[in-house]
């Protein structure tokens, strides 16, 4: 007796975001995920859509004192000031254990000033391991960690304009929500000469222990990040979706398939998971898997078919 | 390392306020050194969010439902309930959902167990203790000092004493024991032991009076730590504490969760250590607390 064959239907789950093709629209938010190697336990590096890393510098910084983390409802702060192994190191220490891997390495990086921005672009653009940069014009955690750059729109737009000149590879451009008119610096961004934006950075937050009366965080404010900004996530990306040409990735308190489609469907090309990583160190392989179920179950063969279809 | 989900096997009240939990873990009495943790998630919620760290007080095995099953693998947590997630765990009966990530860190080194060793604990700090007391090849040269606040606050002396290692009990304010604080008698005992190897976990000023003891007398000590922490992995390098020879210009952070939560004292930076490590003076989180 002929055996009848299951017929498993495959979903198309590969985007493209600036020429850089991912197998799926999943990604590590930099800053939650180390270099990779911290989660190659717990997690299949090739099931992702790129790796993202930790944020770099030219040289490695301390980052803040402690305490530089504590939780709030449905969220957490964090002030860690972008501690870092520098880009050297990284290159040498850290890139190697990546390259391994099929999948496409992001590395997230900032400086000080604008010449220290080109510096590290230049410096990653001559390593072929490397995918796409991703400039984080957005740190609320330290004076210079580009939050200058993020919050004023000519000081974006000479810092983007400079990069631009020193790399050919792909260059995201990270945005803070900490701004009036997100759109105009997304704007600022695009005209410099971004390849794609990703949005958002933390949320600028505080907490106060009443005993001691303290801050919790030895910075006092911190970076408020996790379940509890997502609905703000998801409305500055329909708004910076409205505003520019260029893809847009989104980011802010993803933790399951439902919470990526909200960002998909408003245009996002592809989206990176922060907190959640934290939570449940397999969480972006469990949102990969729902991601394909909820595409089979409403019948959509490829995944390109749902973003930006939101009907208003 | 790997993410279990889990249950719960049983949760007693050990002392007011405090608890202890057994929970299915597969392969850990084969994994889990003594000074390990585990990240330990209580529901899948958004309140308490993060997991929070406990330190393993002990793995076993327990007899299965029935014979034909396979023992049950087990480990125990100790936790003080002093938030929001503490409270949550409180209320766990056997067959409850949890989650455990681990085992976790680095443990005690057990190559320097050998002679006279002295453990002090204060409070919930006596948990990973127990572990190392289990590993010491001869328990009769071991000895604890158990110290807190006040007898309630005094836990796992039996279980200690069980495995033949000498207690001695002190208290803030004398209703259990000797009056005063674990780092007196700390002090006496040296007297006693000069060359015993010290082994400290607690609330971070009794561990910087402990170093400064074990310094002064030239003891080798290693200290468990307790740090704020989301990840438990040394990805979110929130749980970093100043390493030897730290400065501004030449930075050396530890993370607690990899490189920790045990250290050589010689390792960490101690005269600054006040903002480093000050993360246990604040009590932990509106959420819950940690070990």
């Amino acid at each position: 007796m002929k055996r009848k064959e299951k017929v498993i239907k495959n979903v198309n789950m590969q985007v493209e975001i600036a020429g850089i093709t991912l197998r799926n629209p999943i990604m590590p938010a930099s800053g939650t995920f180390g270099y990779g190697e911290e989660y190659a336990p717990y997690l299949d590096l090739n099931s992702l859509g790129a790796i993202v890393t930790k944020g770099l510098s030219l040289n490695p910084k301390a980052g803040n004192n402690t305490p530089r983390v504590c939780e709030t409802v449905g969220g957490m702060l964090n002030a860690i000031g972008l501690q870092n192994v520098g880009i050297e190191q990284f290159i040498y220490q850290k890139m190697p254990f990546l390259e391994q891997f099929d999948t496409p390495v992001i590395v997230n990086f900032f400086g000080n000033t604008q010449d220290e921005y080109g510096e590290v672009a230049a410096r990653l653009d001559e390593l072929p391991g490397v995918a796409g940069l991703e400039m984080n014009i957005s740190c609320p955690n330290v004076k210079h960690g580009g939050i200058i750059f993020g919050t004023d729109p000519q000081a974006a737009f000479a810092a983007v304009a400079s990069v631009r000149k020193r790399t050919s590879k792909p260059l995201i451009v990270k945005l803070t929500p900490n701004v009036t008119d997100i759109q105009v610096t997304a704007r600022a961004a695009e005209e410099a000469g971004a390849d794609a934006i990703s949005l958002i950075n933390t949320l600028t937050g505080m907490a106060v222990d009443v005993k001691t009366r303290r801050p919790r965080l030895a910075n006092t404010i911190g970076g408020l990040s996790g379940p509890a900004i997502r609905p703000i996530a998801v409305r500055l990306v329909h708004q910076v979706v409205q505003a520019v040409k260029i893809p847009v990735i989104g980011i802010g308190g993803i933790s399951r398939a439902m919470d990526a489609l909200e960002f998909l469907i408003v245009g996002a090309k592809a989206v990176q998971v922060g907190t959640a990583n934290f939570v449940d160190p397999n969480a972006m392989a469990t949102i990969i898997t729902e991601l394909e179920n909820f595409c089979l179950e409403e019948g959509i063969d490829d995944i390109n078919d749902l973003i930006g279809t939101l009907e208003v | 390392m790997k993410n279990h989900k889990t249950i719960v096997l049983s949760n007693q009240e050990i002392s007011p306020g405090y608890f202890r939990m057994r929970i299915l873990a597969p392969d850990y009495s084969r994994l889990a050194k003594p000074g390990q943790f585990v990240m330990f998630r209580v529901q899948r919620s958004l309140l308490p969010l993060l997991r929070r760290p406990f330190g393993i007080f002990r793995t076993g095995f327990m007899p299965a439902d029935c014979d034909t099953m396979p023992p049950k693998e087990f480990i125990e947590i100790i936790y003080k309930v002093v938030g929001s997630g503490t409270e949550i765990m409180q209320g766990l009966h056997y067959g409850d959902p949890v989650e455990l990530l681990g085992p976790l860190g680095s443990g005690f080194d057990l190559n320097l167990t050998s002679g006279d060793n002295i453990l002090v604990g204060g409070g919930i700090g006596l948990v990973p203790l127990y572990m190392l007391a289990e590993s010491i090849a001869d328990p009769s040269r071991a000895e604890v000092l158990i110290g807190g606040r006040s007898r309630d606050d005094i836990i796992t002396v039996t279980e200690f004493e069980r495995l033949g290692v000498k207690t001695f009990v002190s208290t803030e304010d004398g209703s259990i024991g000797d009056a005063g604080l674990v780092t007196k008698v700390l002090e006496q005992r040296l007297e006693q032991k000069p060359k015993a190897r010290v082994f400290a976990c607690g609330p971070m000023p009794m561990i910087r009076a402990v170093e400064k003891i074990c310094r002064s007398k030239g003891v080798a000590l290693q200290v468990s730590l307790e740090e704020l922490m989301a990840c438990g992995v040394g990805a979110c390098l929130g749980c970093v504490v100043k390493g030897e020879g730290h400065t501004t210009e030449r930075p050396s952070y530890l993370c607690t969760c990899t490189v920790g939560p045990v250290f050589n004292a010689s390792d960490l930076a101690w005269d600054n250590h006040d903002h480093a490590s000050g993360a246990v003076s604040y009590g932990g989180c509106e959420c819950g607390e940690k070990r």
